[in-house]
């Protein structure tokens, strides 16, 4: 199939559909509003529905209703927005329903601003509500890594009964790329759980995440955490770029990866030798990758668009066996190749920037 | 020859709810008419948070437990998702007059197809009597202990009255099930609630005025005087909106 060029909020909007989802709800906030109009304009046609909601909390129960009746479905919205979601995601979580979410992040707290953050890393990859859950959290770098991980993320969530969320930022869902939507989608489970009616042919389904007796809830918890350890052992995502040999190893997801990448490409240039280990699933994290280069780099650098929240998982995995300093902008700034090269400059040297 | 039997839609095991509490009567209401309709096998209920919130251990028909106030949210998911089913949810006055008042406005607005079942007592039960977005003027509770007082904490919601105003909904009747007729009345409410989302004609909310003698620190039987005496003065039964009955030139 030939590539089309898309904006990649749009590439999630068409991607979502390829994988079989025909439920949209959303409420609109900057700077993901592509995804809800292309929705708005595609649901209709396909036998879809595309609903505004009156709130981020309503988009949210909406939701948690289709995945009830055991159908593809899918909300979307920025930080803010995904605050408002967080009640939402706990209840999904304890249901045990799969639910497809993007956060196209901005900057904050608060209202903070409209331009590009990883600043809700902590938020999603510690599930975001209350309770002891996670969620699949799912970082690309590109325009067809949004279509990818979102057919990905639909696949994950109803395999393993949970919500999968893309975590995007302003500059992944505004920037145009080419991109094939030539997208293999595998057929979705039975869902014997969903609650579609018992034709009296059998016994009432519940969706439910009320347990009041201590010693099942506990039971609930850690069968899970069961099922959380095998996603740990067999869903882990991430690309390592230039590694072999390296002395020096960047951390770094989504537009902050691009940017390192290139920054890696002048270091080599300049004979310095550094790779960059890209998680793609920020929840489960990869933790081998981080484990084994910590015992050939003299210092990791984690790059983000954040006050440094990436970086504790980076300490954890590499076991603080090595430096780990933070290169960041933060509040809608994007580090530039230079910051990062500098980084790399100072970190080659053994120092600190 | 069977005079009196429990409905089907109803599962034989003891409610929880505390003596003299109108809840089981509604909930026999309920599951009289998925009976006699002959929806059971495609109805799906919504419970609430509050007293009613293990609804779902006591209906046949598959059963979604929703966060506090967002029933009508998740309904609207339920329904959308497949059209032919038939959806209600059960919400007390706490979940849908105060947290999840704009999930009820705005699935009334949309005309959304499903049926409300509103339990009005005037109060938080669950928690322990604390007072409601419909507690009366003056009424003592956990958190107005000195009576509810409108300058501190404004007035008693009307939902009924509130929402007749929007062009969305079908229909909206407050009844009671403190006496034998009232009891009969509330019933016939909720059949048409249910015919109505059979019919396609939308949005359609029953409020039932209940008792909490337990809360209102009172005896069954007083408490049920309570809703003739105090509660139906502030919150009168009737119909409050009936759009096809209206348009094909009904009575109002």
């Amino acid at each position: 199939m030939d590539k089309v060029l898309m904006k990649g909020n749009e590439a999630i909007a068409e991607a979502a559909i390829i994988a079989g989802c025909r439920h949209y709800f959303g409420y609109p906030i900057t700077p993901q509003t592509e995804i809800a109009a292309y929705m708005a304009k595609r649901m209709p046609k396909i036998g879809g529905t595309f609903l505004q909601a009156e709130s981020e909390i309503a988009a949210i129960n909406m939701v948690y209703g289709v995945a009830s009746a055991g159908l593809r479905v899918m909300t979307s919205s920025s930080s803010p927005g995904i605050s408002l979601k967080g009640e939402g995601l706990s209840y999904l979580a304890g249901a045990d329903l799969p639910s497809f979410v993007v956060n196209v992040q901005r900057g904050g707290p608060g209202l903070g601003g409209i331009q590009p953050s990883q600043s809700d890393y902590f938020q999603s990859t510690r599930g975001g509500g209350h309770g002891d859950y996670h969620m699949i959290v799912l970082a690309p770098y590109s325009v067809q890594e949004m279509a990818e991980l979102t057919v990905k993320g639909f696949e994950l969530a109803d395999k393993y009964r949970m919500t999968a969320m893309i975590l995007a930022d302003g500059t992944m869902g505004q920037m145009m790329e080419p991109v094939s939507l030539d997208l293999q989608v595998a057929e979705p489970p039975q869902k014997p759980w969903a609650t579609t009616g018992t034709n009296l042919s059998r016994k009432h389904n519940i969706i439910n995440s009320l347990s009041l007796v201590p010693e099942e809830l506990e039971k609930l918890n850690v069968a899970r955490y069961e099922r959380y350890k095998i996603i740990e052992r067999d869903e882990v995502r991430y690309e390592e770029y230039r590694m072999e040999d390296a002395d020096v190893a960047i951390a770094a997801f989504g537009i902050a990866a691009r940017v390192s990448k290139n920054a890696v490409d002048e270091a080599r240039k300049m004979g310095i030798k550094v790779g960059l280990i890209r998680p793609i699933t920020l929840w489960p994290f990869p933790k081998a990758p981080f484990a084994k280069a910590a015992e050939h780099v003299k210092q990791f650098i984690s790059v983000e668009l954040s006050m440094g929240q990436m970086i504790e998982d980076v300490k954890l995995a590499s076991e603080c066996k090595v430096p780990v300093t933070l290169c960041n902008r933060v509040g809608g700034m994007i580090p530039t190749p230079k910051q990062v090269l500098e980084a790399i400059v100072a970190a080659d040297k053994g120092g600190k920037l | 020859m069977i005079v009196f039997d429990k409905p089907h839609a109803l599962i034989d095991v003891p409610l929880h709810y505390c003596p003299g509490c109108t809840h089981g009567i509604v909930h026999r209401l309920v599951a009289e008419v998925m009976d006699e309709l002959g929806i059971e096998g495609k109805t799906i209920g919504i419970a609430p948070v509050g007293c009613s919130v293990m609804a779902y251990d006591y209906f046949n028909c598959d059963m979604i437990e929703a966060a506090h106030g967002r029933a009508p949210a998740v309904a609207t998911g339920v329904k959308r998702a497949d059209p032919t089913k038939v959806v209600f949810t059960y919400q007390g006055d706490g979940d849908l007059a105060s947290i999840g008042m704009a999930e009820t406005v705005h699935a009334a607005a949309r005309n959304e197809n499903i049926t409300v079942i509103f339990i009005n007592n005037a109060i938080y039960g669950m928690t322990g009597g604390q007072m409601a977005p419909t507690s009366l003027i003056g009424q003592v509770t956990q958190t107005s202990p000195y009576g509810r007082d409108p300058k501190l904490c404004g007035y008693p919601i009307k939902v009924c009255e509130m929402l007749r105003e929007l062009d969305g909904p079908e229909y909206l009747e407050r009844v009671t099930v403190n006496s034998v007729a009232h009891v009969r009345a509330a019933k016939k409410a909720i059949k048409k609630a249910f015919q109505n989302q059979l019919d396609g004609k939308g949005f359609s909310l029953v409020e039932v005025l209940s008792s909490c003698p337990t809360n209102w620190g009172m005896t069954p039987q007083n408490a049920l005087k309570w809703i003739d005496e105090k509660m139906i003065p502030v919150y009168p039964l009737g119909v409050y909106k009936d759009r096809s009955a209206t348009q094909e030139g009904g009575n109002k």
